[in-house]
């Protein structure tokens, strides 16, 4: 029989972390071992999660590659198949198409400082490339992770928050919006590029990876240039309505280029060329 | 292989075609009810058309369903299976009578699903698809397949390819071995040929694709698109009569537990094509809209696919309810 | 220069109107809107009985009000449709000057829309007499006749959703068909979506549709749909008397309750 590129995987949902009141973690594992065995993906990657009769949705695969028998996956309930999901529970079949899309290419940035910079719901798309350095720490300099959400219930990854912040080879700035700190909230006060530009940092050596709500690239953008960072240094992933996932179904280009497959993964330089059509 | 030419007799094409329909699906041209003419298989003899001009609908359903199964589920929480389709059923469909402009849409069709990784679901059709083209002897103010780098008796994709000669008898042109094997079945059919001339219609050249193509490098802001679009009402029918334009919409149906996963037409011309769950929409009007259907075709895919997203069949202009015609839209982007 | 040009480019020079929307003649002979935003252009405009297409579907597209006021070229079907849009709040009548045309083409001279009003008032409200016969021989088949004819035009729908956007009164950003929580109709084309599909539509449309017809045109594969919801601007007459678009702040004949509604179709 060929091959059907349309058939998902079928995996089990392993554990369910909830990160926020709307906002789930999923580890999935491979209902059979020979897909488990034969399947690899590399940091970037997104795929196509379906529950059997609501359809599929496109998230980035947010596990790390060097963590292997599992995928993880994060995802705010929003539309039909995230409601869907929101409702699965431990031990449920789902299915999962992928990996497609291209990559960080984080071995050009061995020996390089990281800064990631996330906003929101966009942690999720940058978890898999942050842990992914973190695991080969040894090959990259001094990692930076600056992240914002709107108030501390939103943060996602708490947990790994805690660890990234205890931990003395990463620097961890973490910071809400005004009026969404708790009492005890020990972080940053204000919005991502404020915080930003106050923490002191070099674009000396440093590959910047920025991914997060329009208004917050916006007005990061300008930070990043006035610190110095040259285009080609500065990473972001896309996201675009979706089906196929491989360049068919039509509807995720931005002018000419698949967000599918010459994406997600886009450097400020390839972006800037691109028409408004993301 | 090297191109057979033979000679077939107007009285004999009755006999082929019901010597194919009698063993296989055949894919022919009629006239519905309402004048308009359409695609049906296995008709009467009698039935079908050599005299029209273009069907309403293209024939790419012959290898891009409006509705095809992708695969076949239960969704039953921890047992949730799935059940692959088998492509093997797929039967073989002679396709009988289509002219030049469809049957070069299959190569274009071929550069979306094959390019990258290959799509069985599509590549199965077309391997299973024997055209028996009919050159245009006709043609009105809508074709425009002089404009795409295509002719009216253009061989692309066609296995046979009939062209009517002035006695209204009909020049085979055999040129692939499942058109070779269609005409060893019913040799006695088939003549030497004779010199008699043929008729092929006259369709003018209105635009030079490559130029168009070439403009629209830098046109993505323009204000043609505006200007050009108002009268656009943003509905699908120019993508659905279309042989070329392939964008599709994958979408669960479930009865019970027992459901399926299935692809369907879609239009870049809808604005749910593009909506993210949030709201945001990077294509939110029609001007923008219209825009990606005439730089898909003429840019987007000529950059990536290697192949023009246009056969010049003139389908979307005839069945556009607003005359949003394509011709006259690319002879003005060729000179702004 | 006809008498809508001529009137066209009076708005338009006096900054009364930032475009026009009319009729002009296409390279291939066939009539189609056309969008005239310069006094100097408006010579393409022409009115003759082939222009049948309802422009007022053009009032609430984004590019075309993005001008500004806008002036219309209107039929009887295109009053009707604007005074729809007016009562449903979708169009500013401050916004629009309607250029009438009465039934034997002549340009028509509306002061205001009380004289608009009072022009619809004394026209012929009825569905188009071809559509009304279709709909009386319709009418006299048994239901399971009347279903397999439906069945058989429906069958061909290609779900291009053409009928959907060429008609003024299907407005909505977000078209029921296109919600997924839940689906209540089904994406793909088939016998049964298709089915559900025009069901929908025509039952949105009761008490609103204004007998233009444009669906119907607009089909590019001929399906009749627009006897659908004429059988329903029919039906609504009968029941509460009421003819879609006849004036500025008529209430929506299917979502407003009276004490004295007919209750008989309540099995």
């Amino acid at each position: 029989m060929c091959e059907n590129i349309y058939k998902p995987y079928l995996m089990v949902i392993d554990q369910i972390v909830e990160e926020t009141a709307d906002v789930k973690t999923f580890r999935l594992k491979f209902k059979n071992q020979e897909d488990a065995d034969k399947f690899s993906f590399k940091a970037g990657q997104f795929g196509e999660y379906s529950i059997f009769g609501e359809g599929e949705s496109t998230f980035c695969i947010a596990s790390a590659p060097t963590r292997k028998e599992y995928i993880e996956c994060t995802f705010r309930k929003a539309g039909r198949v995230t409601n869907a999901l929101a409702n699965a529970e431990v031990g449920d079949t789902v299915g999962f198409r992928g990996p497609y899309g291209n990559t960080f290419p984080i071995e050009q940035w061995e020996g390089k400082n990281l800064l990631y910079i996330a906003g929101g719901i966009a942690l999720p798309p940058m978890r898999c490339v942050i842990w992914n350095t973190i695991d080969l720490r040894e090959k990259y300099k001094d990692i930076t992770i600056v992240y914002g959400a709107r108030s501390v219930a939103d943060l996602v990854y708490k947990h790994e928050l805690k660890e990234w912040e205890e931990r003395a080879d990463i620097k961890l700035i973490t910071t809400v919006d005004p009026g969404g700190q708790t009492p005890d909230w020990k972080g940053e006060i204000g919005f991502v590029p404020t915080v930003l530009e106050k923490a002191g940092l070099s674009s000396a050596n440093t590959i910047a990876i920025l991914c997060g709500p329009p208004v917050m690239i916006k007005f990061t953008m300008p930070i990043l240039k006035n610190l110095g960072f040259e285009d080609k240094d500065i990473f972001t992933t896309l996201e675009n309505r979706m089906k196929c996932g491989f360049g068919k179904c039509g509807r995720c280009n931005v002018g000419k280029l698949f967000v599918c497959k010459d994406g997600p993964v886009f450097t400020y330089e390839e972006m800037k060329v691109l028409p408004a059509e993301y | 292989m090297e191109t057979i030419k033979k000679l077939i007799r107007k009285q004999s094409l009755e006999k082929l075609f019901t010597t194919l329909s009698a063993s296989r699906k055949v894919y022919a041209p009629v006239f519905a009810a309402d004048k308009r003419v359409e695609y049906k298989y296995n008709p009467a003899f009698a039935e079908v058309t050599f005299e029209h001009i273009q069907s309403t609908l293209s024939v790419k359903n012959v290898v891009f369903p409006k509705v095809e199964n992708l695969m076949y589920y239960t969704n039953n929480k921890v047992d949730s299976t799935i059940t692959d389709i088998d492509l093997t059923k797929i039967p073989e469909v002679v396709l009988w009578g289509s002219h030049p402009c469809d049957n070069s849409a299959y190569d274009v069709l071929k550069s979306i699903f094959c390019w990258d990784i290959k799509d069985e679901f599509f590549a199965k059709r077309l391997e299973k698809l024997v055209v028996i083209g009919l050159a245009c002897h006709q043609s009105d103010a809508y074709c425009f397949c002089t404009s795409v780098g295509l002719t009216p008796n253009s061989t692309k994709g066609s296995d046979i390819l009939l062209s009517k000669t002035k006695s209204g008898d009909y020049i085979a042109e055999i040129f692939t071995e499942k058109g070779n094997a269609i005409v060893a079945a019913s040799s006695d059919l088939f003549e030497q040929p004779n010199n008699e001339e043929i008729v092929i219609a006259e369709v003018k050249q209105t635009f030079n694709h490559e130029q168009v193509t070439e403009k629209l490098k830098t046109a993505f802001e323009h204000p043609f698109w505006v200007a050009n679009s108002l009268r656009c009402i943003g509905c699908g029918a120019c993508a659905y009569v279309c042989p070329t334009c392939a964008c599709f919409d994958i979408q669960d149906e479930t009865k019970g537990k027992e459901g399926r996963r299935y692809r369907s037409w879609d239009s870049c011309g809808f604005s749910l094509f593009t909506l993210h769950t949030s709201g945001h929409n990077p294509r939110e009007v029609q001007s923008q809209r219209w825009r990606q259907r005439i730089m898909h075709k003429f840019s987007y895919m000529p950059d990536r696919n290697e192949s023009l997203g246009c056969v010049g069949c003139g389908r979307c202009s005839r069945g556009c309810p607003v005359d949003m015609n394509i011709s006259e839209q690319l002879q003005a982007l060729q000179n702004i | 220069m006809s008498n809508i040009a001529a009137k066209a480019k009076e708005l338009l020079e006096s900054n009364a109107v930032q475009v026009v929307i009319g009729y002009e003649v296409g390279p291939t002979g066939v009539v189609r809107p056309a969008f005239v935003t310069d006094s100097a252009k408006t010579d393409s405009f022409i009115y003759n009985e082939n222009c049948l297409q309802n422009l007022a579907m053009y009032l609430t597209k984004h590019e075309v009000k993005h001008f500004g006021k806008m002036g219309i070229v209107a039929t009887l079907p295109v009053m009707r449709s604007i005074m729809m849009l007016i009562s449903e709040q979708q169009v500013v009548s401050e916004n629009i000057v309607v250029l009438g045309i009465s039934d034997d083409g002549k340009l028509l001279d509306f002061a205001d829309l009380s004289v608009m009003h009072a022009h619809i008032e004394k026209s012929n409200l009825g569905n188009p007499t071809k559509d009304q016969e279709r709909l009386a021989e319709l009418n006299k088949l048994s239901i399971e006749e009347k279903f397999n004819f439906w069945e058989q035009e429906l069958s061909k729908c290609i779900k291009c959703y053409a009928c959907r956007q060429s008609c003024p009164m299907c407005y909505c950003i977000r078209c029921s068909t296109d919600c997924n929580q839940p689906q209540w109709i089904p994406v793909q084309s088939n016998t049964q979506g298709n089915l559900d599909w025009h069901v929908l539509r025509a039952m949105h449309l009761a008490g609103r549709c204004i007998s233009c017809g444009e669906c119907g045109r607009a089909c590019p594969v001929n399906i009749p749909c627009h006897l659908l919801t004429m059988q329903l601007a029919d039906q609504t007459y009968n029941y509460f008397k009421v003819h879609a678009g006849t004036s500025q702040d008529m209430k929506s004949v299917m979502s407003t309750f009276e004490p004295n509604d007919k209750e008989s179709f309540i099995i």
